[in-house]
C-alpha cells in the first residue's frame, strides 16, 4: 500500500459553480499533507467528499488499496477517517471525559475509560484532565479534548480544519509535537491552513487549490511562503513594510478604563491604557474572549464610557455616540460584517451610510443625496477592487473577502485621522488580506494613526509597531519587542493561565 | 425534490407577481369552502355579491372609500414602526383616544364655529394618540416592558374610558341618556367631496400621508434609520442612531396618526362620539401593513382590498344569510397567503432531480 488516501479527478459542481474541478491528490502514511487555497478554492467541499458528507458528481477515491465512497461521516469515521473542525463542538457544562465518550459508541464511563484518555494525553502530549470541565478551559485545551477524542476511534487519516487560528504562539509549538508524533505512529494527517509559515514548518507534502482547480503538488519546504502565496491566489504579492515611520504628537488615549460586562459570559475589563501617536500603527494581540467586544464597544461608542477615560485630540469622547466620534475624524470597522458594520439585506450604497461623517457630501439637513451616496460607493468599489455586479447589490450577497473590502474602503475614503479596526483580515483571502493591509499601511504613512485589534499574530508583527496584549480583560504595556519579544506576547497572551 | 434557494437580487418580477399569486391562491381556496358549506346556492353568486357588486355601484364605491380611509392612516403610522421592529398592536386604543381628545375640544366649543375649530381638533387628536402610544414607549425605554403587551392592554382600557366618558361627561344633555355624545354642528364636521355619500376629505389626508411617507422612507435619513433599527439594531448602533430615540419617534407618529383617525371617524360618518367608535380599524390595519409589506403607497390599495372584505362581507351577510366572519377568513387567507408568497421575493423554487453518478 503506497498511499493511504488516493483521489482521483473529483469534481463537485453546485449549480454553474465548479466548487472542485478534476482535483487528484495522494496522501502518503505517516505523512502531514497540507491542503491550501484561498476561500473559495475549493478546500471545504473537497474534505466534505473525503469526509463523506458530500458525494462528488464525478471521480474515485481509494481508501488504503481499495474503492472508497462513503455515503454519510459515519461510514468514513468507521473506515478509521476522524475530523478536527475548526469550531469544536463540545459541551461547555459537562467534564472533558463525558465529552469524549458523547462522540463514541459502546462505551461505558468507567474508570478504565479515563485511564485510556490519560494514556493518549500521555503518548501525544495532550496535556489534559479527564476531570475538568470543559467550560473552565482554555481554546487550546478544548482543541486537545477534539483530538483525543479522535484518536479513541484509532483514527488513520487525520483531517485538522485551521487548526492553529485560535491557538497563542506556544499552544501552536505543543500542536505541532502532538501531530508529529501521531504521523510518526502512522497516521496521515491531513493539514488545512492558510498560514503558510506553519505549513512549511510541519507538511511535507502540500496541494494547492484555486479557484476548484489543482494548481500544483508539491514539498511546502522547497519554497518560501511568498511563492506559497503567489500559487495560492495565481499573481505577485506585493511586499509589505512601512519605509519611514514618522509618529507625531499623541492624538488618542485610552486612560484607566473599566468596565463591568452586563452579560453573564461576558468580560470585565480592567484599567486599560493606551496611547496612539500620530502616524503609528498600533496593534492588540490576543486570544477572542479576552474582551476584545467589550472594548470596541466603548471604543466605537456603542457603550459609553466614563468620564477622561477616552481622549481624542485633547477631547473627551467617552460620551459620544459613533456618529459624534465620526465628526472629529475617529472612524471604525467593526470584527462582525453582516449585522454590525453592514446590514445584510440592504444595498451597498444603503451601507455606505452608516458611516456618514460629510454632513453636506452624503446627506443635507436628514435629506439624503442619493446621487452622491451612489457616487461614492463606487469610488469605494473602484478604489477597493470590490467585485460586485453594481452599487445596489446586497450585502449579504458579497463574499466574506469582498463585504470587507468594501467596510475598509468606506471607512478609509474618509481619511479618518484615526482609525481603529477589529479582525481587518479576518476570513478573508491572500490576495485581499495584501491589499488591505496596504491600505493601512499608506493610511498611516500619510500621518494617520491606526488601532487594530486582531487575534492573528502574524497580522499584528506585519503591520504594527507598537503591540500590547488583552488577556483576560486587561491590557499589557507595550512589548518591547528587541528582546524575545515573542515569547513576551505568547506568554501575555496566555495570561495568568497556567499551562 | 423541490428546494427554496435564496436568490442574489430580490426578484423585480416577483414583487408584482407574488400578491397576484395570493390573490389566485386566496380566491381558490375560498371557492373550495364555499363549495364545501354552501349546498343551496350556487358559488359564483357568492363571489359576484363578496367582490364585484361593490365594485359596480357608486353608493358601494363611496363606502369602500369611506372605509379605506382610516385603515390607510393607521397603516402608514404602524408601518413606521414595523420597519424599525416596534410593534405597536393598539392601535385601536389609539385611535379611541384620538377620537376622545379630538371631539372633546369639538364639544367643548359646541357653539362656536371658526376655520380654526377642525385644526385644533386634528391637534387635540394627534396629541391624544400620541400619549397614549407614548406610555408604551416610556415604558419600553425605561423599563424594557413589552411594547406589545402595553399597547394590546391599553386598547381595553381605552374602550372603557369611551365608555365612561359617553355615560359620565360626554353624554347627550338631550339625548335621553342615550349613552352618546352631541351631535358636531357642521363647522366641526370634514367636508363632504362627493356630493350625495359620506366620503369626506379624510381620504384626501390618507392619500397626502402615504405619500409624504413615501418621500420620508426613501429620501430622508430617518426613514433609513428606521429600517436599519428594524434588521440589524447592531448596526445601527455602529451608525449612531439612537435606539431610544426610535422607539419613541415610531410609537408617537404611529399613535399620532391613529388618534387622528379616530377624530376623522367621529366628525366623519359618525358625526358624533358612540360606543360604536371601535371598529377594529386598528387591528385591521395590521394586515394592512404587511398585505402592503410596510410600503406607503401599497398600503394605499391593500385599504381598498380589505374595505372590500368588509362590504362584500356586509352584502354576503345580508342577501345569503352567512356569518360575518366571512370577512375574517378572507382577510385571514389573504394575509397567509401573502406572506407565503413573499418568500418568492428572495428565494427561487427550484425543482431537481438527484442525478447522482455511481462512483
Amino acid at each position: 500500500m503506497k498511499y493511504q488516501l488516493e483521489i482521483q479527478n473529483i469534481t463537485k459542481s453546485y449549480g454553474d459553480l465548479k466548487a472542485n474541478d478534476d482535483i487528484s491528490l495522494s496522501i502518503k502514511p505517516a505523512s502531514i499533507h497540507a491542503l491550501l487555497g484561498e476561500n473559495g478554492a475549493g478546500k471545504s467541499t473537497l474534505v466534505k467528499v473525503i469526509y463523506g458528507s458530500l458525494q462528488p458528481d464525478s471521480g474515485q477515491m481509494q481508501w488504503r488499496g481499495e474503492g472508497y465512497s462513503p455515503k454519510s461521516p459515519f461510514e468514513a469515521r468507521e473506515q478509521g477517517i476522524a475530523m478536527v473542525f475548526q469550531h469544536f463542538s463540545l459541551f461547555e457544562s459537562l467534564t472533558v471525559a463525558e465529552n469524549i465518550i458523547l462522540g463514541l459508541d459502546d462505551i461505558g464511563l468507567d474508570a478504565d475509560f479515563t485511564e485510556q484518555i490519560t494514556k493518549y494525553s500521555k503518548q501525544y502530549g495532550l496535556d489534559i484532565n479527564p476531570q475538568q470541565v470543559v467550560g473552565d478551559l482554555s481554546v487550546g485545551a478544548r482543541q486537545r479534548v477534539e483530538i483525543i477524542r479522535c484518536l479513541m476511534q484509532s483514527p488513520k487519516l487525520l483531517i485538522m480544519d485551521e487548526p492553529t487560528s485560535v491557538l497563542t504562539p506556544q499552544e501552536v509549538d505543543d500542536l505541532f509535537v502532538t501531530l508529529r508524533k501521531l504521523a510518526e505512529d502512522g497516521c496521515a494527517i491531513l493539514y488545512i491552513s492558510h498560514k503558510l509559515e506553519e505549513v512549511r514548518q510541519i507538511c511535507t507534502q502540500a496541494t494547492i487549490l484555486r479557484g476548484g482547480k489543482l494548481v500544483q503538488n508539491c514539498n511546502p519546504q522547497d519554497h518560501n511562503k511568498q511563492e506559497l502565496a503567489e500559487m495560492m491566489i495565481g499573481k505577485k504579492l506585493i511586499q509589505l513594510a512601512r519605509s519611514n515611520i514618522t509618529t507625531g504628537q499623541d492624538i488618542f488615549s485610552i486612560n484607566n478604563l473599566s468596565r463591568q460586562s452586563e452579560d453573564m459570559f461576558g468580560v470585565d475589563l480592567h484599567d486599560i491604557s493606551l496611547t496612539i501617536k500620530q502616524g503609528s500603527i498600533v496593534g492588540i494581540a490576543g486570544v477572542a474572549g479576552n474582551g476584545q467586544d467589550e472594548l470596541m464597544e466603548l471604543l466605537i461608542g456603542e457603550v459609553e464610557a466614563p468620564a477622561d477615560s477616552l481622549i481624542f485630540k485633547g477631547e473627551d469622547v467617552g460620551r459620544l455616540n459613533s456618529h459624534d466620534r465620526r465628526q472629529l475624524s475617529m472612524f471604525f470597522i467593526p470584527e462582525e460584517r453582516l449585522g454590525h458594520g453592514a446590514v445584510p439585506d440592504m444595498g451597498l450604497h444603503e451601507n455606505m451610510l452608516l458611516s456618514r461623517p460629510q454632513q453636506s457630501e452624503m446627506t443635507n439637513y436628514g435629506v439624503i443625496n442619493w446621487q452622491n451616496v451612489e457616487k461614492l460607493t463606487q469610488q469605494v468599489i473602484d478604489d477597493f477592487k470590490v467585485q460586485t455586479q453594481s452599487s445596489k447589490m446586497l450585502a449579504k450577497s458579497l463574499s466574506g473577502g469582498n463585504l470587507q473590502k468594501f467596510m475598509v474602503g468606506r471607512e478609509l475614503i474618509q481619511n479618518p485621522e484615526l482609525l481603529i479596526v477589529t479582525q481587518p483580515t479576518w476570513g478573508v483571502d491572500a490576495g485581499s488580506e495584501n491589499n488591505i493591509h496596504q491600505s493601512l499601511i499608506a493610511l498611516a504613512d500619510q500621518g494617520s494613526a491606526i488601532l487594530i485589534i486582531s487575534q492573528d499574530l502574524d497580522e499584528i508583527l506585519t503591520l504594527c509597531e507598537q503591540i500590547h496584549v488583552l488577556s483576560e480583560g486587561s491590557l499589557s504595556a507595550a512589548v518591547d519587542m528587541k528582546d524575545n519579544g515573542l515569547e513576551k506576547i505568547s506568554h501575555l497572551m496566555l495570561g495568568s493561565e497556567k499551562q | 425534490m423541490i428546494r427554496l434557494i435564496p436568490r442574489a437580487q430580490p426578484s423585480k418580477a416577483m414583487i408584482f407577481l407574488s400578491p397576484l399569486l395570493a390573490l389566485t391562491l386566496t380566491a381558490v381556496t375560498a371557492f373550495f369552502i364555499f363549495a364545501f358549506i354552501l349546498t343551496d346556492i350556487k358559488v359564483s353568486s357568492v363571489f359576484y355579491t363578496l367582490f364585484v357588486e361593490p365594485l359596480i355601484d357608486t353608493y358601494y364605491i363611496s363606502e369602500l372609500l369611506v372605509k379605506a380611509a382610516p385603515l390607510i392612516m393607521i397603516a402608514l403610522g404602524l408601518s413606521i414602526g414595523f420597519r424599525a421592529g416596534v410593534w405597536n398592536i393598539g392601535a385601536e386604543g389609539q385611535y379611541v383616544i384620538g377620537g376622545i381628545t379630538g371631539g372633546a375640544v369639538g364639544l367643548y366649543f359646541y357653539n362656536v364655529e371658526g376655520f380654526w375649530l377642525i385644526p385644533l381638533m386634528s391637534l387635540a387628536a394627534i396629541l391624544g394618540g400620541m400619549f397614549y402610544a407614548g406610555i408604551a414607549a416610556f415604558l419600553k425605554n425605561k423599563y424594557q416592558v413589552n411594547e406589545i403587551l402595553v399597547t394590546l392592554m391599553l386598547t381595553y382600557v381605552a374602550v372603557l374610558f369611551l365608555s365612561a366618558m359617553l355615560q359620565g361627561p360626554m353624554r347627550n344633555p338631550s339625548g335621553f341618556n342615550f349613552p352618546e355624545s352631541r351631535p358636531f354642528h357642521d363647522g366641526a364636521l370634514l367636508p363632504i367631496i362627493w356630493q350625495g355619500t359620506r366620503l369626506n376629505v379624510g381620504l384626501i389626508i390618507a392619500v397626502i400621508l402615504s405619500f409624504v411617507t413615501w418621500l420620508g422612507i426613501k429620501k430622508h435619513l430617518s426613514g433609513l434609520q428606521i429600517k436599519i433599527t428594524g434588521s440589524a439594531p447592531r448596526a445601527a448602533k455602529f451608525a449612531g442612531f439612537d435606539d431610544k430615540k426610535t422607539i419613541w419617534f415610531a410609537l408617537l407618529i404611529s399613535g399620532g396618526v391613529a388618534g387622528l383617525a379616530g377624530l376623522f371617524e367621529v366628525i366623519g360618518p359618525a358625526g358624533q362620539i358612540t360606543p360604536g367608535l371601535p371598529q377594529f380599524y386598528g387591528f385591521t390595519a395590521i394586515i394592512v401593513a404587511f398585505l402592503s409589506r410596510l410600503h406607503p403607497i401599497a398600503i394605499i390599495f391593500s385599504s381598498l382590498l380589505i374595505a372590500l372584505t368588509y362590504l362584500g362581507g356586509e352584502n354576503v351577510q345580508i342577501y345569503f344569510n352567512l356569518p360575518s366572519s366571512i370577512t375574517n377568513i378572507f382577510q385571514g387567507m389573504l394575509l397567509f397567503y401573502f406572506l407565503a408568497c413573499d418568500i418568492l421575493i428572495q428565494y427561487k423554487i427550484v425543482f431537481f432531480k438527484a442525478i447522482r453518478q455511481k462512483l
